[in-house]
Formats: C-alpha cells, structure tokens, sequence
C-alpha cells in the first residue's frame, strides 16, 4: 500500500521532469531529422513558390508548368498504375503465402526463410539475373521458343512493365507474409471454434471470421507496400537506364533525370506534389481500413 | 501420420504448391552460386547469346559441367578495383546502421515508453517521414548537404541515413513490448531513466533494435539512389552501384562479384532472422 502510494506521488512529481529527459533521448534524432529531412522540406515547398534563381515568387505556375509537362504525366500515370496493380496483387499473393504456410503449420513456418530472402539479394545481383532471364536470347524466351511461342522483348517493350510487377512481388511477398502471419495470429482460435460448431465451412469462416479480423493488419501492409514500391526504380534503373521504355518510366526515373540535369526549381514543385500525393494516398488507406474494422 | 489420409492429401498439396513457389528464390541464388563455379568457357558457351558473344539462345545447366573456383580466385586476386569498391560499401553502411543505433534507439525508447508532451503529435511525424521514398526526400537533403559542403563526401550518404526516421519506428515497436512492471520495479529501485534505458530496455528491445539494423543494413547495402545523386566520383561509388558496370565487360568477374555482394547479406539477414521477423511482426500489430 505505502509503496503505491508512493509510487503515485513520485509519478505526479516526475512527469514534468519526465518530459524533459524524454526530450533529451530525442534530441539528436530530432536536430538530425530537422537538419536533414523537416526544415529543408519546407524550403522546398517554400522553393516551390520561387523561380529557379529563388528571387521572385512565381505563384503556381511552377506547379503548372510540371503538371502540364510531358514526361511527368506519363511518369505519374505509370507511377499510379504500377501502384494500383502491384499493391493489390501482392496483398492477395503473400495472403494466399501466408494462409498456406498456416495450414500446414509448424512445416510450413519452415517457407519464411524461402520467402524472405529476396529482401537480402542485393539488387545489384539481381540485376545480373534479369539480364539473362529476360535479355532477347535470355533464358526466358530459350523456354517461349521450346514451348512452341514466339521469343518476346521483356526489357524493350511494354511487357517490362510485368517483369517489375514480378520483381516486386519475388521481393516483397516474404516481407508481407510475415505481417499476414501476425495478424493471423491474433485472431482467437475460439472464433473458429465457434463457426465449426455452427456448421461454417472454410470459405465462410475465411469471409466472415478472417476477412474481418485482417482488416486492422491490411492498412499497415498496403502503406508498406506502397513505400516498398518505390523500391523498383533500383531493379528498373539497372537493367533499362534512365531512358528505359515508355511504359516503365516512373516518376523516380524522372525526379532522377531532373536531378541530374540540375533542374531543382521544377523538382522542388514535383517533390511536394508528390509528398502530398503520398500523405493522401496513406490517409485514404488507413482510413478506409479504419472504417471497415469497425 | 496416415491415420486421416484426405487432411494430410491436402496438406501434401499445400506444401508442393509453397515449394513450387519457393523454387522462384532459390533458382535465383543457385544460379549465383552455380553461375561463379563457372569456368569462363561454360559462361561465354551458356550465357554467350546473352552479351553478344554466341549465336542462339541461352541455357543454364542444374550443375556447372566444370566446377572450377577460378572466377571467384581471380577476382579477389587480381581485381584489386573490387576491393576498393567493397570497402567503399562497408564505410558507407558501418557508420550508417551505428548511427541509425545510437541515435535512434534513445529516440524510440523516449516515443515508447517515456512521459512526454505530444507525444502522440511526435510520433505522427515519424511515422509520415518514415513513409516518404527518396524522391521527396532528394531535394531537401540535397539543399542540406550542398550546404554542409558535404557534398561527393560518404557523409552525403551517412548522415541522412543515420537520422532516417524508420529504425525509429521499428525499434519503438519493440520497446512497446516491453514489460511495464519491469520498468515500474526498476524505478522504485531508484533506477535513473537512463540506467532502466540501458539495462532493461536495450536486452529486452532487442529483436526489435536488431530487426531495425538487419533492415538498414539490407536498405544501405543496396543503396542507389542516394550514391548517384551525391556522389559523383566514382572512386567513392559502393558495390551496389558499381557491380552493374563492369557486366557488360567481365562475364566471370560479375557472376563472381554478384555472389561476393550477396554473401554479406545474406549472412546479415541469416543471423538476424529470427529477430527481424519478430520486429516485422512487431510493426504490423496496432498500437
């Protein structure tokens, strides 16, 4: 008794100074993220606003001036498009990875390894890889041809846009997995007891007990698929260049062009439309989820 | 094992489906592995068409018909740019995943479990830099760096590493599963905040802190984006960047060099394994 009383007052004392020796275990991470990534933001979005030599404030008409650009509407429309297809379809396949190992347990916790080693092949290995996977006399189309079809330009054309949705997918399913296995794992057993009594086949206690009990995990993994997406332009960049074929040049490809070309005035406007674009996207996401878990 | 032959027909299927799948991964290293046992003559013979240099089509043998160590000898022997370009990768990621440690891990420990003033509105703002990709981060730290006349220096690419905001959150997820009463007993003991810090949160954070590192490792070890935007001499380049070049020039070299970038991090993701998956977990649970 005496000790919680204790223990009580001391808390009440404490939490001012608390606070302040908090700060002090923040302090270096947050002067570093204000020096490196917060205030230099926000000259950039200031930036935004300037002309090229940041003396006369040009309103919006840097914003038009990118949006009306060429190379960034393609760069965003394929950008979005890879996003729309490569999100959902690896949010299916490392589910089905992730249902299958369960069904088999403990064997199949054994596949983790399997699957989440693609985030340690570095991608300069991989780079190799592709090259003689999908090279016009690659291995890939060795195996077209002796299966009877015509030999197919991966890198060229536009099926490179489905080579990076698969090098999406090899790399990331592991690293999803995992979450859809934590979430899975904090869904009572009991639940589906419960629905077995009731006579629930598989596919209903799937619709109707794990759907559900997901939905909290699924906003999480579709943010961390969406940042991981931006990952590709190191796989694209290697094997096609900063010019590769039209239907895969991103936006990365183009915020590096403009980059090494120097044109910061139009990339200040591009990075805050493209942050805003992002803060958007992930408060849609969360908050879709949000209303659907309750 | 036979005594419900329908359940375990099912489940029999279930793991031929996963290893079919896993085939994918572990094509992919074997065809490292196997590719730089490769004596030179196999490589122009089996991937020749790939660069140019035979007709036909390319083909991989399950086991090289030669096995030789001749590639792998004569790059760490004779090709002394590669170790200058290994040792390059190493000076950028050593600073980079110590200073992610140093800095961050105080830093999740005060988020997670340490009174604080808007802590909530803190946290927020890690979390939203934490989701940012390079490209809006390529402008400011480039103001910054330019500024710092840091610039085609390793600290270009060391510090915004160092203070990158997502070890923070993931190390603060491991702390979160700390024991409150361990904590509450050691304050009562008079322990000061930095003493429980280090005595009861790092060992007991730490799948979450090593989770944090094995991923900055891997994110560092294949960094791109930010060695071609801040580093113009290529006498400064990492592995990551270099390996591609010399491709084109040097089959055997570079089926070699793949599997000696590889190996580090495979060996990094090995020894973390268990406690990265402990700390991806930790992420995907909600708060």
């Amino acid at each position: 008794m005496r000790k919680t009383t204790l223990l009580k007052d001391h808390r009440g004392k404490a939490f001012a100074s608390e606070s302040k020796i908090a700060l002090g275990f923040l302090a270096p991470s947050i002067i570093g993220l204000s020096a490196f990534y917060v205030l230099p933001f926000a000259d950039t979005v200031r930036r935004s606003f300037y002309d090229a030599r940041g003396k006369s404030f040009i309103g919006l008409s840097g914003y038009k001036s990118v949006l009306s650009n060429a190379a960034f509407k393609l760069a965003a429309a394929n950008t979005a498009r890879f996003a729309f297809l490569c999100i959902p379809l690896l949010l299916a396949i490392s589910l089905a990875i992730a249902l299958m190992a369960r069904a088999i347990r403990p064997a199949g916790t054994a596949f983790k390894t399997s699957f989440l080693l693609p985030i340690a092949v570095p991608v300069a290995s991989i780079v190799l890889l592709w090259q003689v996977l999908f090279s016009h006399k690659g291995l890939a189309n060795a195996l077209l041809i002796k299966l009877g079809a015509g030999p197919i330009d991966f890198i060229g054309s536009s099926s490179a846009f489905w080579v990076l949705i698969f090098t999406y997918i090899w790399k990331n399913s592991g690293y999803n997995m995992v979450l859809w296995l934590a979430g899975l794992d904090s869904i009572p057993d009991s639940r589906y007891e419960a629905a077995r009594v009731d006579g629930a086949n598989a596919w209903q206690s799937f619709c109707y007990i794990t759907m559900p009990g997901l939905f909290p995990t699924m906003g999480l993994v579709a943010i961390l698929s969406l940042l991981n997406s931006f990952k590709v332009f190191r796989e694209a960049y290697l094997v096609a260049g900063a010019y590769p074929h039209d239907s895969i040049y991103l936006l990365q490809h183009l915020f590096n062009n403009w980059y090494q070309n120097l044109d910061i005035s139009r990339l200040c406007a591009a990075a805050t439309l493209l942050c805003i674009a992002l803060l958007f996207a992930a408060l849609m996401l969360h908050q879709i989820l949000q209303g659907e878990s309750s | 094992m036979t005594k419900r032959p329908a359940v375990s027909a099912n489940k029999l299927l279930i793991a031929v489906c996963l290893s079919a799948l896993s085939l994918f991964v572990w094509w992919a290293v074997w065809f490292m592995a196997s590719g730089s046992l490769m004596s030179l003559e196999e490589l122009n013979y089996t991937l020749g068409p790939v660069f140019g240099s035979a007709e036909g089509y390319a083909y991989w043998p399950i086991i090289p018909s030669w096995p030789t160590l001749q590639p792998i000898a004569e790059l760490l022997l004779d090709t002394p740019v590669f170790f200058a370009m290994y040792w390059n990768s190493f000076k950028l990621v050593i600073p980079s995943v110590a200073g992610q440690l140093i800095i961050g891990a105080p830093a999740a420990w005060a988020l997670s479990r340490l009174k604080l003033k808007r802590k909530k509105l803190l946290t927020a703002v890690y979390i939203i830099l934490m989701l940012m990709p390079f490209q809006v981060a390529m402008v400011p730290n480039y103001l910054v760096i330019s500024k710092l006349g840091i610039m085609d220096t390793i600290w270009a690419i060391i510090l915004p590493f160092a203070f990158s905001a997502f070890p923070v959150f993931i190390m603060m997820k491991g702390f979160d599963s700390v024991p409150a009463s361990l904590i509450e007993a050691a304050a009562i003991d008079g322990a000061s905040h930095f003493r429980i810090f280090v005595s009861i949160g790092l060992p007991l954070g730490l799948p979450g802190i090593l989770s944090a590192l094995v991923l900055g490792f891997l994110e560092c070890w294949n960094a791109i984006e930010q060695p071609m935007a801040f580093l113009n001499d290529s006498s400064k380049w990492p592995l990551s960047l270099y390996l591609p070049q010399i491709v084109a020039e040097k089959l055997g070299l570079a089926m070699a060099s793949s599997l000696m970038v590889l190996v580090p991090a495979v060996l990094v993701f090995l020894f973390g394994q268990k406690h990265l998956e402990l700390g991806i977990q930790a992420t995907g649970v909600k708060e």
